[in-house]
């Protein structure tokens, strides 16, 4: 799976699900209305500089705590490509797959972007642009390459209900 | 080469003939668990993956309590709809003044046994670990998952192994154990592993105190914290489960990612600073921090025991005028127990407010909010900014009678100089 995009940099390490999309707004179900509160209690302004095509670039264990998938609905929501990271907390991480949205774990790259830096990913290979400057990622196991492959979870259970049962 | 419980019970629920760390396996789970807020989620992702059948009804069950009692409107019609899925599927629904905090309610109920494997749409899942079973957080989209095919995809962890020796000191619990190894590890140390218990002081942990244990695993990064069954076990789960199991235990020459031990007998009640779990220090080191709030509560740490605790601690005394004293047993169960034992008169009478259980104040979802430079100390098990109501609020975590010592005090407190 290749990603693209423009770098919004979310500064810090152990960045919470709380944080990143505190509990009171947990009860919304539809991924569209939970936009506005993306990154509502880290810094609110992070979410002026996402656009269509954004690749979020993190610190180390981001993601930690909570399994609210609101955190990574919203990210797609906002539109989302890729996110870029040292390293993943691991419900963030899955949650990430499933939704097929690349986490890649690529210390290097996160720390060579600059906001508003160009990102290419290539999940297959590992390979990140960053500014024209290329890097390698911790190769992305090839179950996970599948899932993203397929566009997550949801379309590999329809795969799997067209199957006939064995 | 051996395996490690997690390895072994794995093993015994997928295909494979081998597993070892990073290998991907589909797991198949005894218990699919979801609440009012990963439920509704997670069945719209069900509709989107184009079924509204599961795999086995008798397997599934739904808890309101995050948001019970609803809190507002949006909240309400998420509880609603939990409950029609869970009638329209015949699946088992507990609701407010029926269940509970979803994690002690299964146990309590007997949902969990020794060696199964249990995955709940919530991060706390991993609370499981404390009967021996291996339990799993996840979010919504894989319960839609597990929901419709009964298994979930699992990178199998490592395992950090952790021996505990010693005596208990007087205040002493479950939770300074967590927190000490929290403290060693890191906030992310125990990532792609699971925590295992092990040792002679594990012995003096009840089941109430494994829970604390097992339920902070996540705060270290792991996906659960495993305690072998034991006499302990067994003695809990006599009467409780129809359900035949079997202990299981790593294997001597199992391979570890890394070893560790805390031993009682250098282990003093601890608190962990906001705003992350792993800022761990002695409660002496806090000790005069003014405190607004206590909440003794949440599924690490609202279990009897603990109401029992924080009864002794504040036992003919008041709750300090600075400071509100809040109490929330975990499940109905729980909290008829606390009424019959007395435990719920000796707390309101010190000027404590028992509310029904709920997540609530855990999560800042409701009922018991902080006020902006408001200063916590809770029973929970996150002190995240913002966790608890205004991002400039403060929560300490601690174990329950030093959460309840704040209360009588005012201020951060050993307990040993509350009570002696
Ligand atoms: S009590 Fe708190 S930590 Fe436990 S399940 Fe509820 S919200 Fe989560």
């Amino acid at each position: 799976m290749i990603a693209s995009g423009k770098a919004v940099l979310v500064p810090g390490t152990n960045i919470d699900t709380d944080v990143l999309y505190p509990g009171i707004y947990l009860n919304i179900d539809d991924p569209e209305l939970m936009k506005p509160y993306l990154f509502e209690g880290l810094d609110p302004s992070l979410r002026d500089q996402l656009s269509g095509d954004t690749v979020l670039v993190v610190g180390e264990n981001f993601g930690m705590g909570s399994s609210r998938e609101h955190v990574p609905l919203a990210m797609k929501a906002w539109g989302v490509r890729c996110v870029i990271g040292s390293s993943f907390a691991r419900i963030f991480y899955r949650n990430c797959i499933n939704l097929a949205l690349p986490a890649i774990t690529c210390p290097q790259a996160a720390q060579a972007a600059e906001p508003g830096s160009q990102i290419a990913v290539d999940a297959a290979t590992g390979k990140v642009v960053v500014d024209g400057q290329e890097f390698s990622a911790l190769p992305v196991p090839p179950f996970m390459l599948e899932m993203l492959d397929r566009g997550g979870l949801i379309s590999w259970a329809q795969y799997k209900l067209s199957q006939p049962r064995s | 080469m051996g395996y490690t419980i997690a390895e072994k019970i794995l093993l015994n629920h997928c295909d494979a003939d081998h597993v070892e760390p990073g290998q991907v396996v589909m797991v198949r789970c005894e218990v699919v668990l979801a609440n009012d807020v990963t439920g509704p989620l997670a069945f719209r992702q069900m509709e989107k993956m184009g079924t509204s059948e599961v795999f086995d009804r008798s397997k599934i069950v739904m808890v309101a309590d995050h948001f019970a009692p609803a809190k507002d409107e949006r909240s309400a019609i998420l509880i609603k709809r939990l409950k029609e899925w869970s009638l329209e599927h015949g699946v088992a629904f507990y609701d407010q003044g029926r269940g509970g905090i979803e994690h002690n309610l299964i146990i309590q109920e007997g949902w969990v046994v020794p060696g199964s494997v249990i995955v709940g749409g919530d991060s706390h899942t991993c609370t499981h670990g404390a009967l021996g079973a291996f339990s799993s957080g996840l979010g919504s989209t894989d319960i839609a998952y597990s929901l419709i095919f009964g298994e979930f995809w699992e990178a199998v962890p490592g395992t950090i192994q952790i021996t505990v020796s010693g005596e208990k000191g007087r205040f002493v619990t479950g939770k300074d154990v967590i927190l000490a190894v929290i403290s060693q590890i890191g906030a992310g140390g125990g990532t792609d592993n699971v925590l295992e218990f092990v040792g002679p002081g594990t012995k003096s942990l009840s089941i109430d105190e494994r829970l604390a244990i097992s339920n902070l695993a996540i705060e270290a990064g792991s996906e659960t914290g495993i305690f072998p069954a034991d006499e302990t076990t067994a003695a809990y789960l006599d009467g409780r489960t129809e359900t035949k199991w079997e202990a299981v235990h790593s294997d001597p020459d199992a391979s570890y990612s890394r070893q560790l031990k805390v031993d009682f007998d250098r282990l003093e009640p601890l608190v962990a600073k906001p705003h992350n779990p792993e800022n761990v220090v002695p409660v002496s080191e806090v000790a005069g921090m003014p405190i607004h709030q206590v909440v003794v509560g949440n599924c690490a740490n609202g279990t009897l025991t603990d109401l029992r605790q924080a009864a002794q601690m504040v036992q003919g005394k008041r709750v300090h005028e600075r400071t509100r004293m809040i109490v929330v047993p975990a499940t109905q169960k729980i909290y008829r127990e606390a009424i019959e034992e007395g435990l719920v008169d000796t707390l309101v009478e010190a000027g404590a407010s028992i509310s029904t259980p709920t997540c609530g104040p855990c999560f800042g979802g409701h009922t018991g909010a902080l006020a902006p430079g408001e200063n916590s100390i809770t029973t929970t098990n996150r002190n995240f900014k913002g966790r608890a109501g205004s991002p400039d609020a403060c929560v300490y975590l601690a174990n329950a009678f030093v959460a309840a010592a704040a209360a009588v005090a005012g201020e951060i407190v050993d307990p040993a100089g509350v009570i002696s």
